[in-house]
């Protein structure tokens, strides 16, 4: 039963670590305003109303309009949606690749190892938006192309991770008295490898969604993600460029989303580390 | 230690072959024809074929690839497909605005997040520790294309205190030698040059410096505090020594050393973020390059950039593993 009382042990950490909930609730109400969105958006988020380009915030329009009298309010809680998908569905991707080329590379060894091992190295030579920018300039811009570009670039540290804790895992007794008794190396993976790389998985990838929501947002910005009309914060921010000087609030405001919502899943990732690494607390 | 350095070079050399290989990969891994990619979907066959006798598309792909690292040891890039320049001579114009910018940023982030760090430390669970840990966390969750506008839009268009956009005033007159336009004006004994080109580097040095400010600061903090706990500070406090010496001397200097790493590290990353940086402020560096080849759909130069930048991004991380080896002689390396 330890294992059960390990995560119990570890909820309970994190329960008592405030700012690790304060980031918990912030994303959990981002993602009920994201689940909701179509009930509690004032407006249509797509509609143009050219009598009210650019207006300022106001009993209407709480945080203003763009330069197409679109609602920006309606806008960013439907951008709740996007920057949410994007990052939830970039880090699934990492986590999965990184997963098994880990497992691979650390369970099997020699050659494998040294290849996808050798393949990670270079991946993290490149700053990784510089990479991703790249990728996404060749399978051209889009919303779906920006996500699997940060996907990629996000493989690297999750195959590490698995690799290590795997290679760890593998020299434990307990795993050489499974082998003896017959058990496959599916077995020996999915009950003993892989529970254990879990904690450091958890954690990040809760960070890793943080960085994948900034990313895809800043791809956005560069024209590379989400493409007009598209409710994206990155988009919204870089559609307000223009009008910086007698519309700062088209800028302002989606930036202050995409601040609230990484910065929910770093507080929650700092907390899990915490709480899941006890010799790590400070 | 020399042995470690030249392990070090030697094993950086794969690395910078698998570097060549994914942006050489690049041009090629695109669904269909890189030529129709370059010229667009109503290019004439005429002149999709002239582009891929250019680019030597006909070949197969190894000859390609030996002929594309031949060139590059050679120092060409190929040519700019909108502009006809070759890549390496626009590369070269725009470098050391890139420099300069990330040197700026860096000053800033250590200026500021060094400091911050240790009061953090020192005054453990204060509210100043509480007040700058908050700002890290902030600066760590922005995106720095927002806080590049925000900063705009305040310090530049509304209180008017710094230039929005470029390197210099078009009115001023600067000999470049380095082509960094700080050095250059102290060089030159060009006040006016010096004067306002430092003022055209605070907005986008800020923006771009945030995100290594906040991993310094966060870095000295948790370092600093480790560091504070052993025993040889105790030993120092029990010498009687002043609390200023103890913190600096026996303490600061044991808890730079992974602070020194992260600022390595950090360098590296500001790299990546020019692009967003440059592109903001109108900054005529490298990042704004690949922006604009982007927009252009200039592979050559966004290739030359990319290449470029992680060069440099690997030439770092191997001054900052033989730094750490230098600062730190209890690590051995195998």
């Amino acid at each position: 039963m330890r294992g059960a009382s390990l995560w119990r042990d570890a909820w309970r950490r994190l329960l008592r670590n405030r700012s690790a909930v304060a980031g918990g609730v912030l994303v959990l109400v981002l993602a009920i305003v994201a689940v909701a969105a179509p009930l509690i958006a004032p407006y249509d988020p797509l509609a143009p109303s050219l009598g009210d380009r650019l207006s300022p915030p106001s009993a209407a329009h709480w945080l203003g309009t763009d330069d197409l009298g679109r609602d920006i309010l309606s806008r960013m809680i439907y951008g709740a949606r996007v920057s949410l998908q994007v990052g939830i569905l970039a880090v699934a991707l990492a986590l999965a690749a990184g997963a098994v080329l880990g497992i691979v590379a650390g369970y099997y060894g020699g050659l494998p190892d040294n290849f996808i091992m050798r393949v990670m190295d270079v991946m993290l030579a490149f700053p990784s938006v510089l990479l991703a920018i790249g990728i996404v300039a060749v399978m051209g811009p889009s919303l779906g192309n920006a996500m699997i570009a940060i996907g990629i670039v996000s493989i690297p540290v999750f195959a590490r991770i698995v690799r290590s804790s795997t290679l760890q895992v593998k020299s434990n007794e307990y795993v050489e008295a499974a082998r003896a008794l017959g058990a496959s190396d599916a077995r020996i993976i999915f009950r003993h490898v892989l529970p254990n790389c879990m904690a450091p998985l958890i954690v990040q990838a809760t960070l890793g969604i943080a960085t994948a929501i900034l990313d895809a947002a800043g791809l956005s910005f560069l024209g590379l993600g989400a493409q007009p009309p598209a409710p994206e914060w990155g988009a919204m921010l870089s559609g307000g460029r223009a009008f910086l000087r007698i519309a700062p609030w088209v800028t302002a405001f989606p930036g202050i989303a995409i601040v609230l919502l990484v910065m929910g899943f770093n507080l929650f990732g700092d907390g899990l580390r915490d709480a899941l690494d006890p010799r790590l607390k400070r | 230690m020399s042995q470690y350095v030249l392990r070090r070079l030697i094993a950086t050399i794969p690395i910078l072959l698998g570097v060549t290989i994914v942006v050489f990969m690049f041009l090629h891994l695109i669904p269909g024809d890189p030529a129709r990619v370059i010229l667009g979907e109503r290019a004439t066959p005429e002149a999709l074929e002239q582009v891929r006798e250019q680019l030597g598309l006909n070949d197969p792909l190894y000859v390609q690839y030996l002929r594309f690292i031949g060139r590059l040891l050679k120092g060409d890039l190929g040519r700019s497909v909108v502009s006809n320049t070759r890549v390496s001579r626009e590369l070269a114009a725009r470098f050391p605005a890139t420099i300069e910018l990330a040197v700026a940023a860096m000053i800033i982030a250590t200026l500021i997040g060094v400091p911050a760090g240790i009061i953090s430390a020192t005054r453990q669970y204060s509210i100043f520790d509480h007040a700058s840990m908050f700002v890290a966390l902030l600066g760590v969750s922005m995106p720095i294309f927002w806080l590049g506008l925000m900063l705009l839009w305040l310090f530049a268009l509304e209180l008017g205190w710094f230039p929005m956009s470029a390197r210099l005033n078009v009115t001023i007159d600067l000999r470049t030698i380095t082509g960094l336009f700080v050095l250059d004006s102290v060089l030159t004994g060009n006040l006016a040059a010096l004067k306002n080109s430092l003022a055209h580097l605070v907005l986008p040095g800020l923006a771009l410096g945030t995100i290594p400010m906040a991993v310094i600061a966060r870095m000295t903090r948790s370092s600093m505090l480790e560091v504070m706990h052993q025993d040889y500070i105790r030993t120092a406090h029990a010498k009687g020594l002043a609390e200023r010496i103890v913190i600096i001397k026996h303490g600061l200097k044991n808890a730079l050393i992974p602070v020194v790493t992260v600022m390595g590290l950090q360098f590296g990353f500001l790299l990546g973020g020019a692009v967003m940086t440059e592109t903001i402020f109108s900054w005529p560096g490298v990042g704004r390059l690949a922006f604009d080849a982007i927009m252009n759909r200039d592979f050559p130069v966004l290739q030359g950039s990319i290449l470029l930048i992680s060069c440099v991004f690997v030439f770092i991380n191997l001054v900052v593993d033989v730094t750490y080896a230098y600062l730190d002689p209890r690590i051995h390396y195998d």
